[in-house]
Formats: structure tokens, C-alpha cells, sequence
């Protein structure tokens, strides 16, 4: 264990943060072998993770960067393996489905416009291949046999699916300890300063030596970045969830904005690469998510709402993730996304062992924070 | 069984559970009066149909879920017992609306 003050190197590596993204890293590392500090603020910290709504999510993403449509593509059929090494190591269950997913129309201009958005974004150089089909109004219904008169139909994505984050934190906190490594709460990072070969991290609780650092902090890694001579431009966002008691399964498969959990919850969200209507979102939100969630489903006009929550979500300035290695500090990684659910097994099963080698892989390079310097003015 | 700990006279409030009459006290929660029915069991859950009862007695489990005076899924332990009313446990699995 380490005490403000010692000056050996503690750990292999520190991991800041102990959020999905952070624990995902964590894990992976510790499962190689390496010596695992995850730093983690305490009960009161603003964690996204907590607040997400656990879709494992493929369809729409990437307009603007083709490389992480190919990113959430491999995600996305990576994570079973990442659900069964979690319940072999863990014994939990994280609830992986992965049915296929819907994003609805509730009017044919809605509907165009999908199909528009899908096309400039399948239309893109260097986009990775895989299906996304517009489907009318009676073929979404043979699959989500509830959805109501108002559905002119909808795009669907077999590659799409959900779990329980909560189950998925929990399992990677498990798996990490599991591996020896060592959980660390309490321990906001105040500064981060490199001397005699190891990155030495301030907190309230002391200071703790490590040699390589990892930065995981969500919308912390702004101003942890620069420490360490990286740079992590964030937009924090606020969210919104609406959830419902506990009902028989009769929701088959995720929609962007509503899923029925493992357990029977409905949650209802609202999701940023998917706000289609931004005039709408100039109302209370939680009114509009709940009026297009009934209009989709109109059995869920007599469901209970248990309660409603809004979190912050962590979000980088363009919504793509970013990943790099210090130039000026080698050693020290920045690991930040918005889809710490989706690209969770990217994360543990790639980027770990990358850090626990020393390099970020080449292919990586359309993720590095240089993007938001070689902007045009 | 569970047993009552105090001896505090407190008024008899009547009430049914699943058309059963059953006497209880004044200031039960519904999930109380349950318990002390022999009642340990009230619902059965929405995905696994498994049995499930009272548990946390403070609304934050919603494990306690019942039927009172007709209105179903209700939090047993956030409401205090009156005179006649019915309380009715849950058979069959909570449906989306119907």
C-alpha cells in the first residue's frame, strides 16, 4: 500500500477515475499481470456511469469520423466475450442482449430524415461495412408488435443491444479486485507531477507513485489533461431518464430512446446523436420524452413512474472518443468517451493491453486530441 | 412469525387481506400488517415470477408491491392502514397496460 510521501514506484499503473471507462481499463490491465491503483472520487461524485442508459449502441454513429463507426462496430461484437470473461471471473451477469435495435418515426418526415442522416453517414470514405434497413410501419410492428398507430416505421440495426451498466460497474470493480488491484475512493486527483521516472498523483488522502498514469476521468480529464501534457477538450451535456415499475418482458428489443431493462423497468432517455427534433427539446424534456415514448407505445401510458433522474453525460467536444499518449510525459494515457457501455470491451480487451505495452496501436491515430488543433480557423 | 415488540394500547383498525378480515393497529403500514399476518409473500415478480415480499420498509426496494382498494403495484410500506381497506396480494405478474 502506498502513504503520502514514499518514493518507490507503487503500481505499474494509476487509473484515474472509477467509472466505466476507468474500471474497463483497470480490469484489463490487472488481468495481464499489472500492478492496477484505481483512483475514484467518493458517493458524492457526479458519475455518469450511474446515471447511463446501458446501450450497447452501433446504428448512427460516426457521421464526421468514419473510423469510429469501425470502432463501435468492433464494440459491439466484441462484448460477448467481455459479458462471459466478466462472469467466468465474477460470477455476475451483466445481461448482454443483443436483439438488434430500433430508432421509430412518429411521421414520414421523421422517417426521411433517417434515412437521410443513415445514407451521409453510410456514403462516407473508409466507412465499415454492416446493415442498417429503413423499415415501414407493418414490418417494424411484426418485430415490436406494440408500437402504436402513430409509428410510420423506423431504421433497425441487428447489431444493437443493452445491459445493466449497474451490473456491468459492479462485475468490473469485482474483476479488478479479483486481480489483485487495488480500489482507491476518496482519491480526487488535485495534481499529477512526473519526478524520478514516476508520475507521483496528489489527493486528498496523499500522494501515490505509479509509472504509467491513465486518465479516466469523464468530464475531469479537461483539467487533468494538461498535466500531464495532453488535452481533453469536454462539453458536459445533462441527460435525462425516466423509469417505470417493473412490468412483464413485453419490449423485445432496445429503442434508442426506450428499453425494457433485465428486470422489467422501462427506462425512457433521451440520446444526443439521436435529439431529431431540437425544437422540441425547448420544452421541459422529461414531457417530451414521455409524450414520443407513449405515442411509440401507448401501453405505457398506464405504467407507474418510480423515478426520474437527470446525470451529466461525459462528452468530448466533437462526441468522438479520445485516446493518446503523452508526447511529453510517455507514460501517461487519456482514455475518454461518451459510450463507456458500448465500447466497454474495446477498452478492457484493446486498449489495456496497449497501455500495458507502452504504445497506443497506429490504428488509433483518428482518435488523438491533434484533431481539435488542426482545425481550420 | 414475527411478534410485536411493544404492548402500547393502540386502536384496532379492520381491514382485509385477499377478502380475509384481519384486525390490525392503528399506525401499521400496510407491509406491517402484512408481516403480521404471516403474510411474507405479496407478489410475484415481473420477469422471473418468483415470490417476493416486504423487505426494506423504508420505499426504497419495491419489493413490498400490492393491490390496495383496487389500485394495483402500491408501495405496502408507504401507506398507513385504514378502516376497511382491502388489501389485496399480487398472483399474477404486473403487465405493461393491460
Amino acid at each position: 500500500m502506498t502513504e503520502a510521501g514514499t518514493e518507490r514506484r507503487d503500481y505499474d499503473v494509476a487509473v484515474v477515475g472509477g467509472g466505466l471507462v476507468g474500471a474497463a481499463v483497470a480490469w484489463g490491465l490487472a488481468r495481464l499481470g499489472q500492478r492496477v491503483a484505481m483512483l475514484d472520487e467518493g458517493d458524492d461524485a457526479k458519475r455518469a456511469s450511474r446515471g447511463n442508459f446501458a446501450l450497447v449502441w452501433v446504428q448512427s454513429k460516426g457521421l464526421g469520423m468514419a473510423e469510429y463507426a469501425s470502432w463501435t462496430v468492433r464494440g459491439s461484437q466484441a462484448w460477448p466475450a467481455l459479458a462471459d470473461a466478466l462472469s467466468r471471473e465474477t460470477g455476475i451477469d451483466v445481461a448482454l442482449q443483443q436483439p438488434g435495435g430500433f430508432h421509430l418515426a412518429l411521421s414520414e418526415k421523421e422517417l426521411e430524415t433517417r434515412a437521410q442522416n443513415l445514407m451521409r453517414l453510410h456514403n462516407q470514405p473508409r466507412m465499415v461495412g454492416y446493415e442498417t434497413t429503413i423499415l415501414g410501419a407493418a414490418d417494424v410492428r411484426k418485430m415490436l408488435p406494440d408500437v402504436g398507430p402513430e409509428v410510420v416505421g423506423g431504421s433497425y440495426c441487428p447489431l444493437d443491444g443493452h445491459v445493466n451498466s449497474q451490473k456491468l460497474l459492479r462485475a468490473l470493480h469485482t474483476g479488478l479486485a479479483r486481480h489483485g488491484g487495488t480500489y482507491l475512493p476518496g482519491r480526487r486527483v488535485n495534481g499529477i507531477a512526473t519526478r524520478d521516472g514516476a508520475f507521483r498523483l496528489s489527493t486528498p488522502r496523499g500522494e501515490l507513485a505509479a509509472a504509467k498514469v491513465v486518465l479516466a476521468a469523464g468530464n475531469a480529464n479537461m483539467t487533468l489533461a494538461p498535466m500531464v501534457g495532453l488535452s481533453a477538450p469536454m462539453l458536459p451535456e445533462r441527460g435525462q431518464i425516466i423509469v417505470t415499475e417493473r412490468v412483464a418482458p413485453f419490449l423485445h428489443h432496445p429503442v434508442v430512446t426506450i428499453r425494457q431493462t433485465d428486470e422489467g423497468s422501462v427506462m425512457i432517455g433521451d440520446s444526443k446523436e439521436e435529439a431529431t427534433d431540437p425544437a422540441g427539446m425547448t420544452f421541459p424534456i422529461n414531457t417530451v420524452m414521455a409524450d414520443r415514448a407513449v405515442r411509440m407505445f401507448p401501453r405505457l401510458a398506464r405504467l407507474n413512474v418510480v423515478r426520474t433522474w437527470s446525470a451529466i453525460r461525459v462528452m468530448t467536444a466533437d462526441g468522438f472518443p479520445i485516446y493518446e499518449q503523452s508526447t511529453t510525459a510517455p507514460g501517461a494515457f487519456v482514455v475518454t468517451c461518451h459510450s463507456g457501455v458500448t465500447l466497454a470491451a474495446n477498452h478492457a480487451l484493446e486498449i489495456a493491453p496497449m497501455i500495458a505495452k507502452g504504445a497506443l496501436d497506429e490504428s488509433l491515430g483518428a482518435f488523438s486530441a491533434r484533431r481539435f488543433d488542426a482545425r481550420p480557423r | 412469525m414475527l411478534a410485536r415488540v411493544d404492548d402500547r394500547h393502540q386502536r384496532t383498525i379492520h381491514i382485509s387481506i385477499d377478502g380475509r378480515a384481519v384486525e390490525v393497529r392503528a399506525g401499521d403500514t400496510v407491509a406491517t400488517a402484512l408481516l403480521a399476518a404471516d403474510i411474507a409473500a405479496c407478489r410475484i415478480s415481473a420477469v422471473s415470477e418468483t415470490p417476493r415480499g416486504p423487505y426494506c420498509l423504508m420505499g426504497v426496494c419495491f419489493e413490498c408491491l400490492v393491490t390496495v382498494d383496487g389500485v394495483g403495484n402500491r408501495q405496502g410500506c408507504l401507506i398507513e392502514v385504514r378502516e376497511g381497506m382491502a388489501i389485496e396480494t399480487q398472483s399474477r405478474r404486473r403487465e405493461a397496460g393491460r
